[in-house]
């Protein structure tokens, strides 16, 4: 009796294990049922490099070509931003900062990563979003400027807490070492502690990137959503994913819409797992 | 000839300089939504619908919505997340099954939002037939965070001692027996973290809730779990996108409930893993 127990409890055990692997098969096999289904219509080629997004018009136009520009646009935006910051602030918190200040600046990265992302882009709308607009003296401040920097602002808690754990997991005596030969503290940083620590930190910069180009609520309300090819950082520009999110409640369900915007979908998560699984193997030369 | 103190006092300058360029608009961004949010909070705020096409009255709704949504959604992630940990800290080997696990979480944690909302809305929605409803939008929740569930967990069941598990297992009990009465009540502050930290996860997300169960506009609260309902950042993004002309003190009202919701589960959680790591009696 009580050996049966054991033994149903632990397959239990077992399935909530695989149950990851599971969940993340289930997310791209309906993606893929909902999404492949555009390509009836549309042949690939068209889907991906098509300049004219427009699903409404009779026929439905499907290139998503503005779209994978706004997003890479923005995102490029937010990299340029968000990787020196990000790295530079994890040196400091890691290596400079005096013990009672780590605690304190810790704390307040980890603050910005709790922060709901509509709650950031509503801040951005108030204040960014003008001061860009003012700025440049445009006619909208909504544009892929303003995206960039809020999404920057999204990466860099990402980027700081995995490239502080990059730092941290360097050998100690790494660090004895070049001082023993008389190398001043920045010498050490920037001669030993970086390049041992470089695979993390790349791992730290895609992770960030990846929080990026998934990221859809801030940069719906503060990019604009115009999906025209942009030629300036300074216009508005509609992503990936503000897409998904404006258009999936007007969409019929089984329409060329509909699958279009599953199709998008199918980018995104092709695009995230190979970040992560990128990522992921930087980690673990890392460690080994 | 360059030297190396003063290009040490530079880039040590650049350091700090970037560390403040994310603390203080942190900071910033949190005293706006209290300076500018807290004058809008009364019990009145709290308490009503909203009124006039949202642009007066309170939030009620949509403070009942977000409790319900994220209730379901640790009911669903904790039993399947704790029961994964205690997969991955207690019985998996180190092989391959393992490595993909592993890596599954990972992607998990990656997926963006809003595909999690596509993928809600095609299985549950959709395939289910559950609707646009609460139990839709907690089930898309629950596997949004099942991730940050799994990873606490095992943190939390991986520092309970070796030496705890052999003293029960040498004493005869079994396997299953020594992870319940041994293993699972000395991680259980390190679960409570986690398991805060999810529903903070969850009551701020607004893409995965967006094509699930979301509901723009709902005066009455919703009496079944497969009732659409309000949300809280939901509302959030509709009063400050869709709907034009609304007085800034219920925009920044809503904000800092939202925010205040938020942080506070985190603090909770803050709170509770400094006291167990002093705790700690081993």
């Amino acid at each position: 009796m009580r050996k049966a127990k054991e033994f149903i409890v632990e397959k239990l055990i077992l399935t909530c294990g695989v149950a990851s692997i599971f969940f993340v098969a289930l997310i791209f096999l309906f993606l893929m049922k909902e999404g492949l289904a555009v390509f009836k219509t549309v042949s690939l080629s068209d889907f991906l490099a098509g300049h004219k997004w427009y699903p409404i018009s009779e026929p439905p136009q499907l290139g998503i070509l503005p779209l994978i520009l706004g997003s890479i646009l923005v995102t490029i935006g937010a990299a340029i931003i968000s990787i020196p910051i990000g790295v530079g602030s994890a040196i400091y918190i890691a290596e400079i900062a005096p013990a009672w200040a780590k605690e304190v600046l810790k704390a307040g990265v980890e603050l910005l990563a709790a922060i709901p992302s509509v709650v950031l882009g509503f801040v951005g709308m108030v204040t960014l979003v003008p001061l860009v607009k003012n700025v440049f003296n445009l006619p909208t401040g909504l544009t892929a400027l303003s995206g960039s920097i809020m999404l920057a602002f999204m990466a860099m808690p990402t980027i700081v807490s995995v490239a502080e754990d990059a730092l941290y997991s360097v050998p100690k005596n790494y660090k004895e070492g070049a001082f023993a030969l008389g190398a001043t503290q920045w010498q050490t940083i920037w001669r030993v502690m970086l390049p041992a620590s470089s695979s993390g930190i790349l791992a730290a910069v895609m992770l960030g990137i990846g929080r990026v180009i998934g990221e859809t609520m801030a940069v719906m309300m503060i990019t604009g959503n115009a999906a025209v090819i942009p030629k300036t950082i300074l216009v508005p520009v509609r992503t990936l994913t503000a897409t998904v999110a404006a258009e999936m409640g007007e969409a019929v369900v089984g329409g060329e819409h509909y699958f279009a915007l599953f199709a998008i979908g199918i980018v995104l998560f092709m695009i995230s797992f190979m970040i992560n699984v990128t990522a992921d193997l930087f980690l673990h030369k890392r460690q080994r | 000839m360059r030297n190396p103190y003063r290009t040490q006092k530079i880039a040590f300058f650049f350091l700090l300089l970037s560390t403040l360029l994310i603390v203080v608009p942190v900071g910033l961004i949190v005293v706006i939504i209290i300076q500018k949010g807290l004058p809008a909070i009364n019990w009145q705020f709290l308490s009503e619908v909203p009124q006039q096409g949202m642009r007066a009255g309170g939030i009620f709704p949509a403070i009942v919505g977000t409790f319900y949504l994220v209730s379901g959604a640790i009911l669903f992630a904790l039993p399947i997340g704790l029961l994964a940990a205690v997969y991955l800290t207690e019985y998996a080997k180190d092989n391959l099954l393992t490595r993909i696990i592993k890596l599954a979480i990972v992607n998990l944690a990656g997926v963006p939002s809003v595909v999690y909302g596509l993928f809600g809305f095609a299985l549950f929605v959709v395939f289910f037939k559950f609707g646009a409803s609460i139990l839709s939008g907690s089930l898309t929740l629950g596997i949004m965070i099942l991730p940050v569930i799994i990873t606490t967990s095992v943190e939390a069941l991986e520092s309970v001692p070796a030496s705890f598990r052999e003293v029960s297992l040498s004493l005869g009990v079994s396997k299953w027996q020594t992870i319940r009465n041994i293993v699972l009540p000395n991680a259980v502050p390190g679960i409570l973290t986690g398991t805060i930290l999810g529903l903070g996860r969850a009551a701020g997300e607004t893409a995965p809730i967006l094509f699930t169960v979301a509901a723009f506009y709902l005066p009455q609260l919703p009496a079944s779990i497969f009732d659409q309902a309000m949300a809280l950042p939901y509302h959030l993004y509709v009063i400050s996108t869709q709907v034009p002309n609304v007085d800034e003190k219920v925009r920044y009202g809503t904000a800092f409930v939202l925010l205040a919701l938020v942080l506070s589960m985190n603090l909770v959680a803050i709170v509770i893993r400094s006291k167990f790591r002093k705790k700690k009696k081993w």
